[in-house]
């Protein structure tokens, strides 16, 4: 056991960590993150994009041709280890990079990859993926809006949800129903579709924390070539789950409040004139989180190092969102209780407003991406092998599933 | 980076599951409770033949010399199938004392015949029925004789010998006694797992033998239990494992309303549950593995985040195995009591729950000082 990089790991976060010290600066602890989506953060998130592009970083795990470096996964690891060390700006990309282009990469054509990986991983074209519906959250096979063919194009009306970026997206992913009489899995395919198509029009959601980085997203009459079908008709579910798939790979640890914040807070708080770390509550809770922390933390570890061995990591990695978003509320909450009344006011205290931040923030992460609900269903049947529970859905016309409103 | 076992760690691990595999380990365990035997002999002896009992002794004393990773990955085993032997007393608490503390004459004569089996060790510490600080020892030693009683000392019954914590006019002293002398009464005490029974210790100037400083006992003791707390999470990491599997493994074959009652929700949720706190647990056990190995001083925060999880870990997974066994999980005929029973003996030697998760945010207090 030990924590050493192999000397050519070592070598290449060397060649990272220099790269970075020329182009970025390291994180000072004071946070300045524009707020997401403002113009001025989305300038800054480009110009950062089409500097790693220039220099290999973007998408350094895609072929050479793309723009890449075709680095290992543990080379790309040791990279946003690197990375998340500066202040740069984040969270425009990560669903078009993370997500967008292994589907693009896997179902496009030649020309097509040729035209649009490039632009994606320079970020000149930032993507979007167009899945939940109104009534397709957690089941999002219930998706309803409609294709219907007419010669070499397609005709979609309906309406998607939870987008993130929409507002500034030029392209999209998009699965939606061709034909309802087929069993629900069967009856989807697949597209990639120009967001500044005709009858489309893109309505920001107001978020429980006051912000908008998710939307509504409408199609009336919405046309699409065929040639932007992404794997076969019928396909759909099949495309969208590898998408899935890399989505669970993309969301991650919780970023926000942690045990190292709450332990700060609590060594300087008052708690009826000591110290909120004398008290005993306090001090259980902040054991627990410290397990959590650095049980997922160390759980990567594990990851890694399979990954650094050439091996198939295990499916360890399947517990961390759960316990990040939960540990992500608890400790908000942790945070406002010890300021007792005083807890509900705003404040200029980069503390006060980390607790929360992340106390509004916490209930998203535990929906997006797979709720909790969701991701026990999935370590318990991928992972540990249950039975899928008995399904209303299964061998039944689409048009004929119940949905409570007829 | 590689906070992972070597292929020869994990080729040890494989070969003593095979082993209690065979010797049918669990069932085993069943018999001691229903003997009221207290260890299994038989399946002990078979362990100091493979040479379990010497793997951390260094080979000037014909032991193995190996490290502690191959005691965590056997510790692992000996959880996962209940072993119902003094392993955790003999192993990881005495024989790491005799090692780290002991004079070269008392290593040269113990640590041989803990090899060969003809010592077995543990350690006594609790004298009331509350938690055992360096305040409230009260045994006593003398001119080197100590009187004065212990309780609740796991597997005394068999040992031959005892580290005794005691106090004197210096201060706290770890004391090597041997069971055989007159003043030494070695009496079972009745404890909620049978399978590993427990013993008061009383002493009437019974003679012994100064192991480690005469005044800083404590800190010893406190330091021996960094490194057991290591040892103890792997075989309750072992316990937490074998629990999800036998709740898995029932959730698959049991049907209830026409369907195996793995399909529902409210089972998977709670089995995920269980697979979450375990990863966490195994997580932790892994770098306080590498702590303990690499003498970090990082040992004393790693040991208590790597005991909090697993005790965690085992508790909640004993006990919801045996929730998901409905009323068959509350019979002595299933399994699911025993593991249920070793999660609290393992949980409570050493130490409980709240003391380590005192002893990991006091320690985080520490080297945030530094």
């Amino acid at each position: 056991m030990d924590f050493n990089d192999s000397p050519e790991q070592a070598e290449f976060r060397k060649t990272c960590r220099k790269w970075l010290e020329g182009n970025a600066e390291l994180n000072s602890g004071a946070s300045r993150e524009d707020s997401f989506g403002s113009s001025k953060h989305l300038e800054a998130a480009k110009q950062w994009q089409k500097k790693k592009y220039a220099a290999g970083w973007a998408m350094l795990h895609w072929p050479k041709s793309y723009g890449g470096i075709e680095a290992s996964p543990i080379e790309r690891i040791i990279w946003s280890e690197e990375e998340s060390k500066f202040n740069v700006p984040r969270g425009i990309y990560e669903i078009g990079l993370g997500m967008c282009g292994p589907v693009m990469m896997q179902y496009a054509s030649e020309d097509q990859k040729s035209r649009f990986l490039p632009p994606m991983a320079e970020g000149k074209e930032i993507w979007c993926q167009l899945f939940s519906e109104p009534s397709a959250g957690s089941d999002v096979a219930g998706l309803r809006s409609k294709a219907v063919q007419d010669g070499d194009k397609w005709i979609v009306n309906g309406q998607k949800v939870w987008t993130s970026g929409a507002q500034f997206c030029d392209y999209g992913i998009l699965v939606v129903r061709h034909d309802a009489n087929l069993d629900k899995h069967k009856g989807m395919t697949f597209f990639f579709v120009d967001m500044k198509s005709p009858g489309i029009e893109v309505k920001p959601i107001k978020q429980i924390t006051g912000g908008s980085s998710f939307n509504e997203v409408y199609f009336n009459d919405v046309v699409i070539p065929d040639s932007q079908r992404l794997g076969e008709i019928g396909d759909g579910w099949k495309v969208a789950i590898t998408t899935l798939m890399n989505e669970r790979l993309a969301v991650g640890d919780a970023s926000g409040a942690d045990v190292e914040d709450a332990f700060r807070w609590a060594k300087n708080q008052d708690d009826s004139g000591e110290p909120l770390i004398n008290n005993k509550a306090a001090r259980d809770s902040i054991a627990d989180w410290y397990c959590e922390a650095n049980g997922l933390k160390n759980t990567k570890l594990r990851t890694m190092s399979a990954l650094s061995k050439g091996e198939t990591p295990g499916p360890e990695a399947s517990i961390t969102k759960v316990v990040s978003a939960n540990k992500l509320q608890n400790i908000g909450n942790f945070g406002i209780d010890s300021l007792d009344m005083a807890g509900m006011l705003k404040s200029e205290d980069p503390d006060i407003k980390n607790f929360q931040g992340s106390w509004l923030g916490a209930p998203g992460l535990r929906i997006a991406g797979g709720t909790d609900e969701i991701l026990r269903n999935i370590i318990a049947e991928r992972v540990l092998g249950l039975p899928q529970d008995q399904r209303a859905d299964k061998g039944v016309a689409f048009k004929d599933i119940p949905t409570g409103n007829s | 980076m590689n906070l992972d076992f070597s292929n020869d760690q994990k080729f040890l691990q494989e070969e003593a599951r095979k082993f209690l595999e065979k010797e049918n380990s669990i069932n085993r365990n069943r018999g001691v409770l229903d003997s009221g035997h207290n260890t299994d002999t038989e399946l002990w002896n078979k362990i100091v033949d493979l040479g379990w009992t010497g793997i951390r002794i260094p080979e000037e004393y014909g032991g193995l010399g190996l490290t502690h990773l191959e005691l965590c990955v056997i510790a692992e085993e000996l959880g996962r199938f209940l072993a119902p032997v003094p392993f955790s007393s003999s192993v990881y608490l005495f024989t790491e004392a005799i090692i780290k503390y002991a004079s070269e004459d008392i290593k040269q004569d113990i640590l041989p015949k803990l090899i060969s089996g003809e010592v077995i060790g543990t350690l006594a510490v609790t004298e009331e029925f509350c938690a055992p600080t360096a305040a409230n020892i009260k045994t006593e030693v003398s001119n080197n004789l100590i009187s004065g009683k212990k309780i609740a000392v796991p597997d005394a019954g068999i040992a031959t010998h005892s580290i005794i914590v005691t106090k004197s006019d210096a201060g706290i002293s770890l004391q090597l006694i041997n069971h055989s002398l007159d003043e030494v009464v070695v009496t079972h005490q009745e404890n909620i797992d049978e399978s590993r029974g427990h013993f008061s210790i009383t002493l009437d100037k019974a003679p012994c033998t100064l192991v480690g400083d005469a005044s800083n006992g404590w800190d010893l003791f406190e330091s021996l239990m960094d490194q057991a707390a290591v040892l103890f999470s792997f075989e309750q990491l072992g316990g937490s494992q074998a629990s999800l599997d036998m709740a898995v493994g029932y959730a698959k074959e049991r049907y209830a309303f026409g369907r195996p009652i793995g399909s529902f929700q409210a089972i998977k949720h709670k089995l995920a549950d269980m697979y979450i706190a375990l990863t966490l647990a195994k997580s932790n056990c892994y770098y306080a593995a590498w702590a303990l190995t690499s003498d970090s001083s990082d040992l004393p925060t790693a040991a208590a985040t790597a005991r909090v999880s697993s005790t965690k870990a085992y508790q909640f997974c004993s006990k919801e195995n045996i929730q998901t066994h409905g009323g068959n999980g509350f019979t002595w005929e299933y399994d699911c009591h025993m593991f249920y029973r070793r999660s609290k003996l393992l949980s409570v030697n050493i130490g409980s729950l709240g003391k380590w998760k005192e002893k990991l945010v006091s320690s985080l207090e520490q080297s945030n000082k530094n």
